[in-house]
């Protein structure tokens, strides 16, 4: 039966909407088989029984958008032997990120009754912004298979296998049609990081970017492809400030965007 | 005299971070503040100056848990602003989509969420210790509704293949009958579930709640319908906000609903069932019958069975999709020109009950304001008032104790608290 030293395994949540700790109960065939390795100290959604840190390995979900969630983050990195990001808005602040495009006392005061009950900071900024981060899970939501590598790694001490190419890349291996030259479908797949398995195009629909960008990505080319199939500037800008908007590709790509005389 | 404060700082097995307070004065209930920290995420100020086509895709991302309810509801609010009409094949599917959202859904809550309460479990992987088959069949059940969610939407959480005005792709016959030996297998599981959940132990409650659904005039409601109540309402979709209004209390990061000029009122599976027994096809009825389930459910611990009806009613409904079903000419129909009402709105059943969504579109059909009403934030008044009951009943208890028993209360009604806080007004006037 289990050993007594089963590492440790915690689950955060800050700002966001659940799916990517859902994504572990969403791992049906392989959720008793992980449980039984690990010992769940603190996993919210799931449990009520809390075992107090350190942990080994913690896993966090969510944007830090409120001055105690940025004190919460210290506590949780203090505590975790390791830290992984699980998700777009962990990873890069999330959709709730485009907040700061914004004057959030605007949005403030436009979106409350009594904004004074509300508190919160002017940004969401992803959990590296704040703390050390061990490795990062793209997506929005993150992938099943990427989760379980990542837990498989862990468990036996190497690195995890996550492949850090093109949305292209995984078309191209699935053998998808192009969207892009075949149907002049826009699409973000070029300059967006693999790991979905590329599912938007085998829907006929271009990717819109959940997985974040590229390593080395070329977004002011892309952005010229994307005028010349006939979307209009601000649709380009749009099409770049969603999910993953707050990335610095992304955020730069966006900008010029709609900045015609340095830009594109 | 004596105080007493009963405080649970961090709900378990609910969807997002909520809290509960409760103050006790001379053995009376004195204040129950159901607590909401969850972050506001702003979605309604950052939905405006989006383009009609990506409100789907934004709004999904309020709720991992619901999304499609989320795409479900803004999709049908753009189509009656420009006026467009979805093939019956693709209206087919997206009961199908949505039967597979329910069957997940209910399966977590039933399994993963709810039964530990019952057994005595803090959670499903402590459970499955000493009952593993029957963890095994709620994740099994699980597997087929996220499998149905993946065939029709690409994936399980946040779909990428709905549209406004249908799908990118509509899958061939050969895939759909891919799925009905599983979804078959789903319905014997789901019809087990409830023979299971009926025997549990319930306490004996009976609760005077105002139920709210949509409800058809032919089908169990999932995606159309009126707006009606157990008081009498009757009323199109385009009348939710005269009826229903929001209020914004201090404690809590989100909007408590109430009847206007009224009180709390509840929305989901047993409101739901409560309007709609007669619209249960042959299978949920037949089972219903079976375990005995009363027609009007006012004992919310006992919403685990309603559930598990509604489970088998889904998988019924997606067998009955799935043997009919022949791909449509065209996948989608595209808006033409400008909208013909530029001020639109939609109400779908989610899982956890009536999501409304209502926009107001400007030039090139870019959202100008958005207002999204979510299951949970209506619920959150009358969860409240179950818990004022709870502790009237239990006020001897110790503090240990007196706590599970409402945080039990909380999880009978499944609340999703990443839903709830996400929703502000746009169109207060700040005094």
């Amino acid at each position: 039966m289990p050993r007594t030293s089963r590492p440790k395994v915690a689950v955060f949540k800050f700002a966001s909407c659940d799916g990517c700790q859902l994504t572990l109960l969403d791992c049906e065939d392989e959720l008793l088989p992980i449980a039984s390795r690990v010992e769940i100290a603190d996993f919210r959604e799931a449990s009520s029984a809390v075992i107090d840190g350190p942990f080994d390995l913690s896993l966090v979900e969510g944007s830090i958008t409120t001055a105690s969630d940025a004190e919460r983050i210290q506590t949780i990195r203090a505590q975790s032997r390791a830290l992984i990001t699980i998700g777009a808005c962990a990873t890069a602040g999330g959709i709730q990120a485009l907040r700061n495009f914004a004057d959030v006392a605007e949005y403030q005061r436009v979106v409350y009754a009594h904004p004074e009950y509300i508190r919160t900071l002017a940004t969401s900024t992803p959990i590296q912004d704040h703390v050390k981060v061990d490795f990062e899970l793209r997506g929005c939501p993150i992938s099943k298979a990427q989760l379980v590598e990542v837990l498989s790694a862990f468990l036996g001490g190497r690195a995890p296998n996550v492949p850090t190419e093109s949305v292209c890349i995984e078309c191209k291996r699935r053998g998808t049609v192009c969207v892009l030259v075949a149907h002049g479908t826009p699409c973000l797949g070029p300059v967006t990081q693999a790991g979905c398995g590329a599912i938007c195009p085998s829907f006929n629909r271009g990717c819109y970017g959940c997985f974040g960008p590229q390593d080395a990505t070329n977004v002011p080319s892309l952005t010229g492809k994307l005028l010349e199939l006939g979307m209009d500037r601000p649709a380009v800008h749009r099409f770049l400030r969603s999910f993953n908007g707050n990335a610095p590709a992304f955020r730069a790509g966006a900008d010029a965007a709609i900045a015609p005389e340095k830009g594109q | 005299m004596t105080d007493r404060t009963i405080a649970v700082d961090y709900l378990a097995r609910v969807e997002g971070e909520g809290a509960l307070r409760v103050r006790i004065h001379d053995r009376k209930v004195e204040e129950v503040e159901l607590k909401i920290f969850e972050p506001p995420r702003f979605f309604e100020a950052f939905l405006r100056g989006r383009s009609y086509l990506e409100a789907p895709d934004i709004t999904a991302r309020i709720c991992g848990i619901c999304p499609v309810a989320y795409q479900m509801s803004s999709c049908h609010a753009m189509e009656s602003a420009y006026g467009l009409r979805v093939a019956p094949a693709v209206r087919a599917l997206r009961r199908l989509l949505y039967c597979g959202e329910w069957i997940e859904s209910h399966a977590l809550h039933i399994y993963l969420l709810h039964a530990p309460d019952f057994l005595g479990y803090p959670d499903a992987i402590r459970l499955a210790k000493d009952h593993p088959k029957v963890v095994q069949q709620g994740l099994q059940l699980k597997k087929v509704g996220n499998a149905l969610m993946t065939l029709l939407g690409g994936r399980e959480i946040h779909p990428v293949n709905v549209r406004v005005g249908g799908f990118y792709r509509c899958p061939s016959r050969e895939e759909t009958d891919g799925l009905r030996e599983s979804v078959e297998t789903a319905l014997t599981l789901s019809q087990e579930t409830a023979r299971f959940v009926a025997g549990l132990d319930f306490p004996k409650v009976e609760e005077d709640y105002e139920f709210v659904s949509l409800r058809h005039p032919e089908e169990y409601p999932m995606n159309e319908g009126e707006v009606v109540s157990s008081r009498g309402l009757r009323i199109p979709v385009s009348r939710y906000e005269a009826e229903f209004e929001e209020i914004h209390v201090p404690y809590a990061n989100a909007l408590q609903s109430v009847r206007k000029g009224g009180g709390s009122y509840l929305v989901g599976p047993l409101a739901r069932y409560a309007l709609n027994r007669d619209r249960l096809g042959r299978k949920a009825d037949a089972i219903a019958r079976e375990v005995g389930l009363e027609p009007v459910v006012r004992n919310p611990y006992r919403s685990i069975i309603v559930r598990a009806v509604e489970m088998v009613e889904a998988c019924d409904e997606a067998l009955r999709i799935l043997r009919e079903y022949r791909p449509p000419e065209h996948p989608y129909v595209e808006a033409k020109g400008a909208p013909d009402n530029t001020r639109c709105m939609a109400a779908t059943e989610a899982p956890r009950g009536l999501l409304y969504h209502r926009y107001r579109l400007g030039a090139g059909g870019l959202i100008e304001d958005a207002k999204i009403v979510a299951p949970t934030s209506q619920n959150q008044k009358r969860i409240e008032d179950d818990l004022r009951d709870v502790v009237g009943r239990f006020l001897d208890m110790d503090d240990a104790h007196l706590t599970s028993e409402c945080e039990r209360a909380v999880r009978n009604h499944d609340p999703c608290i990443s839903c709830a806080t996400h929703f502000l007004k746009l169109d207060l006037v700040r005094n």
